[in-house]
């Protein structure tokens, strides 16, 4: 349709761009963030206040930002992808120095008149980086280890730099986003299963350097029925509200797991044991089916883009999006350790929700420009 | 070649992308299975811990019976407890409204910083106790002014209260805190692990226990996470204790412990034909309130280390010799085996010979000849050493059984003691050895191995009184419900003509003869205390024991006085009585301990109890009754 567009240099008019958003992706996440808008105010017992309408703002500066990302051709994000990276990896580098300390770890930098989480921000560049790296080297070169040594520093800087701070849910995040990259891009099997097969000793020998409260969630996870009142209070009331709300739930407003606040974080990490005890089985399976098909248009736009930074981006958006979902639901079912990962576009919290939508706006760059076609350097 | 690898590159990527939506397809699947696996399969026993975690149940204490006299005189109540409370959530400055509240409560009253304490410990919305026991008044003021005083709240708890004081203390006894003996040791109930609740621990009260506490409501609520109520669902009553009333008059029993004064003494009086007990006094006594409210460690130190030991009752629990008013008891038994006939007469020369041992005679010139009333009448030591050797120690307490001595009387109370009524049989299986004649005659004189309580003398007495027949003593005339060993209340009522002691009428004449001449024959030992009210005329028995063996050496050196002992050497005084003479109702026993003499120290006191109970006369008033249900299978209401 857009043959002509193949060229080099081809610039795209914006309200073809317009045209080309797909609104039906658009109309999926709000979808989707309406859900969580709904659960924020069962949350505040029926009340828009404090939570859904603060969401619903952030949500809709976000939703502005996405698009503003979508526009943007292609190529600028390709030639920004190194310089974003650096900045990223900076701002990692001085939550070091001057980071402000929550939680237990450090991990933001305050600039004032708003906190930047840099992690946040290298979640987006690293997929760029990688998306641009792997672009520009040729299979062959994928398939030789001396290319495969660059974009494992790129991956192992801000890995350890995240450990440090430490916050070991966003580093096993990027590392497995970087993951989902090298694996499209065709890297061999069988090193992924030296990867694995040394990650697994390595993994027993870093235990011994975590902070106290992240080896207990990484015990308490593998028998959280021990210990109902100390660190397994959390899994074991999260599994009671979801089991308890059967297949059709309680009704809007009726949880007691959750309205008589013996669920922990209903609001952020454990939002959707709320969901799944006032809406059931059907309700979380709806999600899932909004999520999936989230998903679904991710691999569809990297099937049509023709350039393969586009298909890159597409899939690593995509990925780190289920990546996500994955570690929530299966934390807060009990399957994986208590690790403070977001349930996306549900969840309260504003940085998580931006990097989303920026994320979704890239994917949907992808499409908009999907038949430019980008040459590698090589 | 370029172009060769670069569709060679996108085919793997689409090889590769499926693979991977293959896999996370795969995971989705899991994350769903787990969903149906929590949500369908588990619901049920998640379901459960729900609502497990949200409802409370929270027990509401029942109100406990109330003690009343025979005459519905409340001994025991429950009281109004004022109390104020502070919920600090509620307040903006816990320390600016316990300024406020000093307006109305004394600043000394208010501990701060226990308060305060509580407050960091506990949860904003916890109530923290801040002052109790207010009076009406002070109550009312807060009340009224709440609004000035944010975080207060007023209430009202529920306090056992004894409105007399000691008076009563050994007889209605205390409650206090549950212990973790209690909890072992009684049935199973949830109230007991109420931290506020309290039981019996002596007297009725823990006698009557079960009865008295009622049964606990429930009140199912629903809290959150941190313990917070939200609402109520659902409520149940509990009932109310039952109300017992006791036998004792509460008028007698202010008139015996005034009468018993600073002394350490106890005395009963108990009608003889009944065995409603109509006073029980044991002295010095204790203010049971003092338990009610978690009494001082240094007052409690203080009541247990008291010689004349007030906490214990020892109108129950005193074992004391009987001395002399043990002599009815040698009498009827020489007079029922037949060895001597009312006509015996024995010379008393002040003391007799046995072997190398001389036993002696109270009265040191000895009495004379005497017959058996006379005998009694002078407590003439040599006649009772005469015809205990004759019956022999066996057949003594055989009688002694009979009258209620030497085995407990099963009275409504715990800690009855049996008092001690010697065989030979029980010296061989106690000491190993024979029993000698000569222990045979310190018997006759009630002296040696015997003791008895005040209640077994009274009841002894009561028996001899009416005619010989076995009445029981009782302290609680009417109560529904079970008694702490699982009696189902109320007990039937004994059928006196059944019980009948088989003793004969003539034989105990001439005891009762000889008990009407101690007080009102012209040599009796305890003439000075007659009754001289016409018709009320009082018989009894005068005793002393000895508490400490006289030695020979103070015998030829002349026997000190006994005010010129030793208050804890002297001797225990005793008497036992009943009255009137002509037409019995009512016995008594006095002992006081280290008194000196039965007839100076006793029988005054014994004297002034029975000429105020005839005063009094409970019997013939009419009496506080509550509706009784008789057990199921009993002979109707």
């Amino acid at each position: 349709m857009l043959r002509e567009l193949g060229a080099k240099n081809v610039q795209i008019p914006l309200s073809r761009k317009i045209w080309e958003i797909n609104w039906g992706f658009v109309l999926l996440i709000c979808a989707t963030a309406s859900i969580g808008f709904l659960m924020l105010y069962s949350a505040a017992n029926g009340n828009l206040e404090p939570w859904a309408s603060r969401q619903m703002i952030r949500f809709g500066a976000g939703l502005a930002l996405m698009f503003c990302v979508a526009l943007v051709d292609i190529r600028v994000w390709l030639n920004l992808a190194y310089p974003l990276y650096g900045v990223a990896l900076l701002l990692l580098g001085a939550v070091e120095v001057m980071g402000v300390i929550g939680m237990g770890a450090r991990r933001w930098i305050d600039f004032g008149p708003f906190q930047l989480q840099p992690s946040e921000v290298m979640k987006i560049a690293i997929v760029l980086a990688l998306a641009r790296y792997f672009h520009n080297i040729g299979l062959d070169d994928v398939r030789r280890i001396r290319w495969l040594i660059p974009p494992i520093l790129l991956v192992l800087a801000p890995v350890t730099l995240v450990l440090r701070q430490p916050d070991l849910g966003t580093a096993l995040l990027l590392a497995a986003g970087a993951g989902i990259i090298f694996f499209v891009a065709g890297v061999r099997l069988w090193k992924f299963a030296l990867v694995i097969g040394t990650a697994i000793p390595a993994g027993f020998f870093a235990f011994q350097f975590l902070h106290d409260y992240q080896k207990k969630r990484v015990l308490t996870f593998l028998n959280p029925e021990n210990d109902p009142l100390g660190a397994g209070y959390h899994i074991m009331q999260s599994k009671i509200a979801l089991g308890s709300g059967g297949v059709f739930g309680k009704g809007l407003l009726q949880g007691t797991q959750s309205h008589l606040n013996y669920l922990p974080e209903m609001r952020t990490d454990f939002i959707f044991s709320m969901l799944a005890e006032e809406f059931g089985m059907v309700g979380g399976l709806l999600l899932f089916a909004l999520y999936i098909l989230l998903i679904a248009y991710g691999y569809a736009i990297a099937y049509r883009s023709r350039n393969h930074f586009g298909k890159l981006l597409a899939i690593g958006m995509t990925g780190i999006f289920f990546l996500y979902i994955f570690i929530n639901v299966a934390m807060v079912m009990g399957m994986v350790p208590v690790v403070g990962v977001p349930l996306p576009l549900i969840s309260y919290g504003g940085t998580a929700m931006l990097t989303l939508l920026i994320g979704f706006g890239m994917t949907m760059s992808v499409y908009i420009h999907r038949d430019i076609d980008i040459p590698g350097k090589r | 070649m370029a172009g060769d690898q670069h569709k060679e590159k996108g085919r793997v990527f689409t090889r590769r992308s499926l693979l991977m939506a293959g896999g996370q397809a795969a995971l989705m699947s899991a994350l769903a299975g787990r969903l149906y696996y929590l949500q369908v399969i588990h619901s049920d026993e998640y379901s459960v811990m729900a609502d497990e975690n949200r409802m409370n149940l929270q027990l509401l204490p029942p109100l406990r019976g109330r003690i009343v006299d025979r005459f519905g005189v409340e001994i025991a109540s429950n009281r109004h407890n004022y109390r104020v409370v502070l919920i600090p959530e509620q307040t903006k400055s816990v320390t600016a409204t316990l300024d406020a509240l000093e307006q109305y409560v004394p600043a000394e009253a208010i501990d701060r910083e226990r308060i305060l304490k509580d407050v960091k410990r506990k949860r904003s919305f916890v109530p923290i106790p801040v002052v109790d026991n207010l009076s009406w008044e002070q109550f009312a003021r807060i009340n009224v002014n709440a609004p000035d005083l944010p975080g207060i709240q007023v209430d009202v708890g529920s306090t056992r209260d004894y409105p007399y004081g000691n008076l009563f203390a050994h007889i209605v006894g205390y409650v206090g805190a549950v212990s973790e003996r209690d909890l072992q040791n009684q049935e199973y109930d949830p109230l007991l692990e109420l931290p506020e609740f309290r039981i019996g621990k002596s007297g009725i009260e823990k006698y009557y226990d079960r009865t008295l506490r009622g049964k606990a409501g429930l009140s199912r609520v629903e809290a959150n996470a941190y313990g917070r109520i939200i609402r109520e669902l659902n409520r149940q009553e509990g009932i109310p204790g039952n109300d017992a009333v006791l036998t004792i008059d509460k008028q007698l029993q202010e008139f015996a412990v005034r009468r018993m004064g600073e002394e350490s003494a106890a005395a009963v009086v108990i009608d003889i034909h009944t065995g409603d007990v109509l006073s029980m006094v044991s002295v010095p006594s204790f203010d049971p309130n003092a338990f009610a409210s978690g009494i001082s460690s240094a007052d409690w130190k203080q009541l247990v280390e008291d010689p004349k030991r007030p906490l214990g009752n020892k109108a129950i629990g005193g074992q004391y010799p009987p001395g002399s008013t043990f002599k009815m008891i040698v009498a009827l038994a020489a007079l029922e085996s037949g060895v001597i006939n009312a006509g015996h007469k024995v010379f008393c020369a002040g003391h007799t010979q046995l072997g190398s041992h001389r036993f002696h005679c109270w009265k040191r010139g000895g009495h004379g000849k005497l017959d058996l009333e006379n005998a009694i009448s002078q407590s003439c030591d040599i006649y009772f050493y005469d015809i205990a050797r004759k019956v022999g120690v066996d057949k003594i307490a055989e009688m002694a059984h009979r009258f209620g001595l030497g085995e407990e009387l099963n009275i409504d109370m715990l800690g009855e003691r049996d008092g001690l009524i010697p065989t030979k049989a029980w010296k061989q299986a106690v000491q190993g050895v024979a029993w000698q004649l000569g222990e045979t005659y310190n018997t006759g004189i009630g002296q040696g191995y015997v003791l008895a309580t005040p209640l077994q003398l009274a009841v002894m007495t009561a028996r001899l009184a009416n005619g010989g027949k076995k009445v029981s003593p009782r302290l609680v005339r009417s109560i529904n419900g079970e008694t702490l060993e699982g009696a189902v209340l109320p007990r039937p009522e004994p059928e006196l003509d059944n019980l009948d002691l088989g003793i004969s009428q003539k034989s105990l004449q001439h005891v009762l003869n000889g008990m009407y001449k101690v007080v009102n024959g012209p040599r009796g030992s305890a003439r000075a205390a007659k009754i001289r009210v016409e018709g009320w005329e009082m018989a009894g028995k005068t005793g002393t024991a000895q508490v400490r063996r006289i030695t020979r050496k103070e015998r030829i050196e002349g026997v000190r006085k006994s005010d010129e002992k030793p208050w804890e050497e002297r001797d225990h005084a005793l008497f036992v009585g009943y009255a009137p003479f002509d037409d019995p109702r009512y016995a008594v026993s006095v002992i006081v301990e280290h008194g000196g003499s039965g007839s100076g120290a006793a029988a005054p006191i014994a004297r002034d109890l029975l000429q105020e109970t005839l005063r009094l006369d409970p019997l013939r008033r009419p009496s506080y009754d509550i509706a009784i249900r008789r057990p199921a299978g009993g002979e109707g209401a």
